[in-house]
């Protein structure tokens, strides 16, 4: 896996995003600065509209910021050409969505198995190894079920195992709890944790998850586009549904 | 560093087709009424075709009585042949633009209404040439299959309204061969209608950020 060194995973350096509506200009981030660190659990907290999704987008290369940069492994992503993106979005990184975003058409294993089929594994290694991903989450013996056939919980837990496929060295999860109840969402919680600290994955949550605190490393609060403030967990007094 | 990342993104040829042909069988019913408007399309301009195809083919079989109520009942030979008159080829041409306008709608709603899809294959590391390369092939077995349904169609409504009018003649002197030609215009007519329709819109959905297509509902 990769060296635990406490090398930048993630830095952001001014970055800003405006959206244009017709006349309208919506400025969702007013300038990020911060860096990630290799291995590290981070969860970003925020009240919806603070521009946690559009942080969430510009940290996985999924979106441009309108100016600043992103360095993924200190490598800047706007100097990256469709392929490396590509490969970046394919290799380097797992996304894990609120709303799942399984495709709706295919099973749960040809879900988890197209990255690894993007990454040129011959069909033996692809369905191999997506089997042993659904059954590190619960769901080999569902192999052949459709997204619409599983429940929420089985539909994230799909989509976590397909953010692994090809062990990637970051996992972004936006509200990766959001649309579950509370013991699948801490099912999902713990898993992550167990990445975290087992194979020294990266982990990048947006969330308004209070249970995602206690697992996190370090949290950045995002309010009105800008950091409002980053604590480490060992500052945090959490005392039970409230947090100071 | 750009050529050994283009060898580790890859979408072999028989996973295009795998996961196409998979798609298009999921989404049954509404690849159906794409398919459905370009047989349509197709049907009537092969139901042009060979309804002059018909009508060559009969014309030197019959004696000069028989000719003369062809010629009564509408129907206009220009240098000794069906179909070649201006006023044929305006009215195919014409029917055609009409399809494709039905078709170009028919497969911009089906490409809008997968943006998601395609915004998650983007995230999962799909270049863009791997979404064309899916709706390409999607295009071309529906112009495929809704060619060869419109071209029979088209060539047996022709046949049966032709052996009302004209009586068994219609049958005796059929032509296969030229129906096979229809049958072949039809197929690459129908291929070339269906793909005009779903480039488009697949390029513009290929080239979003993964997610503005996410966004998009």
């Amino acid at each position: 896996m990769e060296v635990q060194g406490n090398h930048n995973v993630v830095r952001l350096s001014e970055v800003t995003k405006v959206f244009r509506m017709g006349s309208n200009r919506v400025e969702a981030l007013k300038g990020i600065n911060f860096a990630i660190k290799a291995g590290e659990y981070l969860s970003i907290m925020g009240p919806s509209g603070s521009g946690k999704s559009t942080l969430f987008n510009m940290i996985g290369a999924l979106d441009k910021p309108t100016t600043g940069r992103v360095f993924i492994d200190e490598v800047d992503v706007a100097q990256l050409d469709a392929y490396e993106l590509a490969w970046l979005r394919c290799r380097k990184i797992g996304y894990i969505f609120q709303t799942f975003n399984l495709i709706t058409v295919m099973t749960a294993i040809e879900n988890v198995t197209l990255p690894m089929i993007f990454a040129g594994m011959n069909r033996d290694e692809y369905m191999e190894k997506g089997m042993e991903l659904l059954g590190l989450v619960g769901l080999a013996e569902r192999f052949q079920h459709k997204p619409p056939e599983l429940s929420g919980g089985q539909q994230q837990r799909v989509a976590v195992a397909r953010a692994l496929a090809n062990s990637p060295a970051i996992i972004l999860a936006d509200e990766p709890t959001g649309n579950l109840d509370l013991t699948t969402g801490e099912e999902i919680i713990t898993l992550l944790k167990r990445l975290s600290t087992e194979r020294g994955v990266t982990i990048i949550s947006a969330t308004h998850d209070i249970k995602m605190l206690n697992v996190s490393d370090r949290i950045v609060w995002i309010r009105d586009g800008r950091i409002d403030r980053v604590e480490e967990r060992r500052d945090l007094k959490i005392s039970i549904g409230e947090v100071k | 560093m750009s050529r050994s990342v283009e060898r580790q993104v890859v979408l072999p040829f028989a996973q295009v087709v795998r996961i196409s042909f998979n798609s298009m069988r999921v989404r049954l019913s509404r690849s159906l009424i794409t398919t459905a408007s370009l047989a349509l399309a197709i049907a009537f301009v092969a139901y042009l075709w060979s309804g002059y195809d018909i009508l060559n083919s009969v014309w030197p079989h019959v004696d000069s009585a028989f000719q003369e109520d062809i010629l009564t009942s509408g129907y206009e030979m220009t240098d000794g042949l069906f179909g070649s008159s201006p006023k044929d080829r305006w009215l195919a041409i014409l029917s055609l633009i009409v399809a494709v306008v039905g078709i170009v709608n028919a497969q911009l709603m089906a490409v809008t209404e997968r943006f998601r899809e395609i915004g998650t294959f983007k995230c999962l590391g799909a270049l863009n040439s791997f979404v064309v390369r899916i709706f390409v092939l999607e295009g071309i077995y529906q112009g495929i299959f809704g060619g060869l349904i419109g071209s029979i169609l088209g060539i047996l409504v022709s046949t049966l309204s032709l052996t009302l009018k004209l009586g068994w003649s219609a049958i005796l002197f059929w032509p296969p061969l030229q129906m096979l030609v229809t049958i072949g215009w039809s197929l690459f007519l129908a291929a070339l209608l269906s793909l005009l329709g779903v480039i488009y819109p697949a390029l513009v959905a290929a080239r979003m950020d993964p997610a503005v297509a996410l966004r998009a509902e």
